[in-house]
């Protein structure tokens, strides 16, 4: 029955089950939003224990504290701010070396710290042993075993943060550390208030900033104060700025690599001490990764893993795409019907029918797909192997200057743009992200076969099925040369070097794969729905609206007349004519409804049938429309801006209107320049 | 011989790193640091590899592993 509830602050290593342990906690009730004025995700849940309430926060998985990238700085600013309490260092039990580095420096920050030995029950399969009682003696602070899968010590670790809440170092901790040579007097007095204790050099450094910093700082707290002179010690860009002192006679060269070497040379101590039977191996995730990442055969087995996702989010989320849109129908008759019984106005009954439910209905009917492709990556994340793309894929894409990982976005770039945006998730570096997402859209979505199909047959006979297919050739060529161009452009380009963690594999887990995929389609349904359901507003006001009001005749509404002002821009690339490019705006709703404008705007019924087709290319012929502007047409659609869902899902990813629109401007000329060709080298033929 | 060369299977130990400071850093915090004892674990015939450090598995690009000096033991 506290007065204030207690703040739990979740930090550790990339694939420590991290995310695991804070959703066995709370669920799938998420808080998720941006950590103040950064992209980088901050998760909040709530969970009751023995008539408490605590709230957990969720930091990014980061290996250390400098401040070399946002996921740092943002969990050491969290830890260092009086909102959290308590910090649960998670560390993989089975990898203890490694984790136990970010352990040392969250001890350092000077709050209380736990450390959560997750995955206990990998521990005991393989055989190894931690001695739990050595271990928090070394290193001051309490350890509990738990496993975030097999949900056991869940319960003890919450019980453990709530008692040591108020202490901010452990008890005096007595270990044979390498010191007998020390000088120092005091070092009995580190020892008791820390785990780690650097070198004579080292300590004696430490030990003048810290009093520096006390004479200029006095409102600073003293519990982070060495932590701040180890950071000043290190050179830390921020720590620099923080404290505009001079140190130039202390810092005398450059400390940084010598305090993580002595971080190591402890840890290396502490290993020998408390862990037993390391040496076991895991010879599961060797064996499996002997195929997986096998220099030949990897590749394949790659592309067969991905032909698959391609399948089940395409195929088997078609086919329950096409339920969807029976629903969707039947909807619109019965709120049709519905509305003109209580005796609406035509204009408000097409607003809502024709605007609304089909642009937002339209939207509802990727949910299938949506939801196929984020369990299926939810499966290759937890279990290990999407970091291995990177490796697979390294050399072949890294040619054109993007990661690995790129490759699995502009794959499922031929099925529907939308969900290729949001996969570029998997990319764990923005800049990889902005590319990936800027070339997506080239890969020629499911969406544009429509228009391919009907132009092709139109005017290619024999040859439109070559005609079809070279606009996916012509897509590809152009994303890849894209990525080759900013290759060339990025100066900065060095840092796209490969170093990537390759967890152990692991059946995937039940609970983590629902929450992740429950997250990804609420995000989906809650965000592009906003922006949809106004866009779809929109659309249907140029296309419904004209000078004398609500017209129901496309040739009078507002859009007859924007195409009519842009048919001079459309010329040089053959599309100049105003019915022409009124379908293409109207193909930012979505891309097939270019094929249904063409028809309307024409005032040709069924165009996909034999009489149909055969009106409209006689007329198209009759205005002087032959091949080579039906080739440029096929171009521009494969080109131009994406639709409206997938601009929403852009503007969403990149979380920046000015970069969604400068994509959209790039796309836009890109596709004009294209076609322009096209339809020039078209004429000299 | 740099750490490219290495054959898979193979034990290696760190003696030296030319690489860009914030690149070194990276793999200092991640155990990599002279002296460090290194696995091949898997590599393709050029490219990048898979090395084991401190009991965990890194895929480690080209550009990084053709400056880190190492040696046999």
């Amino acid at each position: 029955m506290s007065t204030k509830e207690l703040t739990i602050g979740f930090v550790g290593n990339p694939n420590c089950g991290k995310t695991t342990l804070f959703n066995a906690y709370t669920g799938a009730n998420l808080k998720v939003a941006n950590w103040p004025g950064v992209t980088v995700e901050k998760k909040e849940g709530a969970m009751r224990l023995h008539d408490e309430t605590y709230r957990l926060v969720d930091l990014p998985g980061t290996y250390s504290l400098t401040s070399y990238t946002m996921e740092e700085t943002v969990t050491r600013q969290y830890i260092l701010s009086d909102d959290v309490d308590v910090i649960v260092d998670v560390a993989d039990a089975s990898a203890l070396e490694r984790n136990l580095y970010l352990t040392l420096q969250l001890i350092e920050l000077g709050k209380p710290v736990v450390l959560a030995l997750n995955m206990m029950d990998i521990v005991q399969e393989r055989g190894m042993e931690i001695d739990l009682h050595r271990l928090p003696e070394m290193l001051g602070i309490p350890c509990v075993p738990v496993s975030a899968r097999k949900k056991t010590g869940l319960e003890i670790l919450i019980h453990t943060v709530a008692h040591h809440k108020d202490k901010a170092q452990g008890e005096k901790i007595i270990h044979h550390h390498d010191l007998e040579k020390s000088r120092h007097e005091g070092v009995e007095e580190h020892h008791k208030r820390y785990a780690m204790v650097y070198s004579d050099e080292i300590e004696d450094k430490i030990d003048e900033i810290e009093e520096r910093l006390l004479r200029e700082y006095q409102e600073e707290s003293k519990e982070n104060l060495r932590w701040y002179a180890i950071k000043i010690l290190e050179n830390d860009q921020e720590m620099k700025e923080r404290f505009s002192m001079d140190f130039s006679d202390i810092i005398d060269q450059d400390y940084e690599k010598e305090i993580i070497n002595q971080k190591f040379g402890f840890i290396e101590e502490v290993i020998a001490e408390c862990v037993a039977n390391r040496a076991k191996k895991a010879e599961s995730t060797d064996r499996t990764d002997r195929i997986l990442t096998h220099p030949v055969l990897g590749l394949p087995v790659f592309l067969l893993i991905m032909a698959g996702v391609f399948f089940l989010t395409f195929t088997v989320g078609d086919w329950l795409k096409g339920y969807f849109e029976v629903g969707l129908e039947w909807l619109t008759v019965v709120v049709a019907d519905r509305l003109v019984s209580v005796g609406v106005t035509e204009m408000l009954i097409s607003l809502i029918t024709d605007g609304i439910i089909s642009g937002v209905g339209g939207i509802l009917t990727f949910l299938p797909n949506i939801f196929i492709l984020f369990l299926a990556l939810a499966f290759l994340e937890d279990s290990g192997y999407m970091a291995r793309v990177a490796y697979v894929m390294d050399g072949i894409m890294g040619r054109i200057g993007l990661s690995g990982r790129a490759f699995l976005p502009m794959l499922l770039g031929f099925g529907c743009t939308v969900p290729a945006v949001m996969a570029s998730r998997v990319l764990e570096n923005r800049r990889d992200r902005m590319k990936t997402i800027l070339i997506t859209p080239f890969m020629s979505c499911s969406a544009r076969l429509p228009i391919y199909v009907l132009f092709s047959e139109l005017f290619f006979g024999d040859q439109a099925m070559v005609a079809a297919f070279s606009m996916y050739v012509l897509g590809l060529a152009l994303a890849i040369f894209s990525a080759y161009v900013m290759k060339l452009l990025d100066k900065s380009a060095d840092n796209d070097m490969l170093l990537i963690e390759l967890p152990e594999y692991k059946t995937p887990n039940a609970h983590t794969i629902r929450v992740y995929v429950w997250e990804k389609v609420k995000d989906y349904l809650s965000k592009a729905g906003t922006t949809i359901f106004v866009a779809s507003i929109v659309m249907w006001l140029i296309l419904n609206l004209g000078l004398h009001g609500f017209t129901t005749d496309m040739n009078q509404s507002f859009g007859a007349m924007i195409g009519k002002v842009l048919v001079p821009i459309f010329v040089p690339i053959g599309l100049g004519y105003w019915q022409i490019v009124l379908a293409l705006i109207s193909g930012i709703a979505a891309k097939e409804v270019v094929v249904s404008s063409c028809s309307v705007l024409f005032g040709v019924g069924n165009v996909t049938t034999q009489t149909g087709m055969l009106n409209l290319s006689t007329l198209l012929s009759q205005m002087g429309f032959g091949a080579r502007n039906a080739y440029a047409l096929m171009v521009f659609c494969l080109l131009y801006v994406p639709c409206m869902a997938a601009v929403a899902t852009i503007k969403k990813e990149t979380g920046s209107w000015r970069l969604t629109i400068a994509m959209a401007m790039f796309q836009l000329v890109t596709a004009w320049v294209v076609a322009f060709l096209v339809f020039w080298i078209g004429g000299m033929i | 011989m740099t750490l490219y060369e290495g054959e898979k299977g193979s034990m290696l130990q760190v003696i030296g790193m030319n690489l860009p400071v914030q690149t070194e850093r990276r793999l200092e915090v991640l155990g990599m640091l002279e002296g460090t004892r290194i696995s091949v674990v898997n590599r393709k015939k050029r490219g990048a590899m898979i090395v084991k450090i401190r009991g965990t598995r890194f895929a480690v690009g080209e550009s990084i592993t053709r400056c880190i000096e190492v040696k046999k033991i």
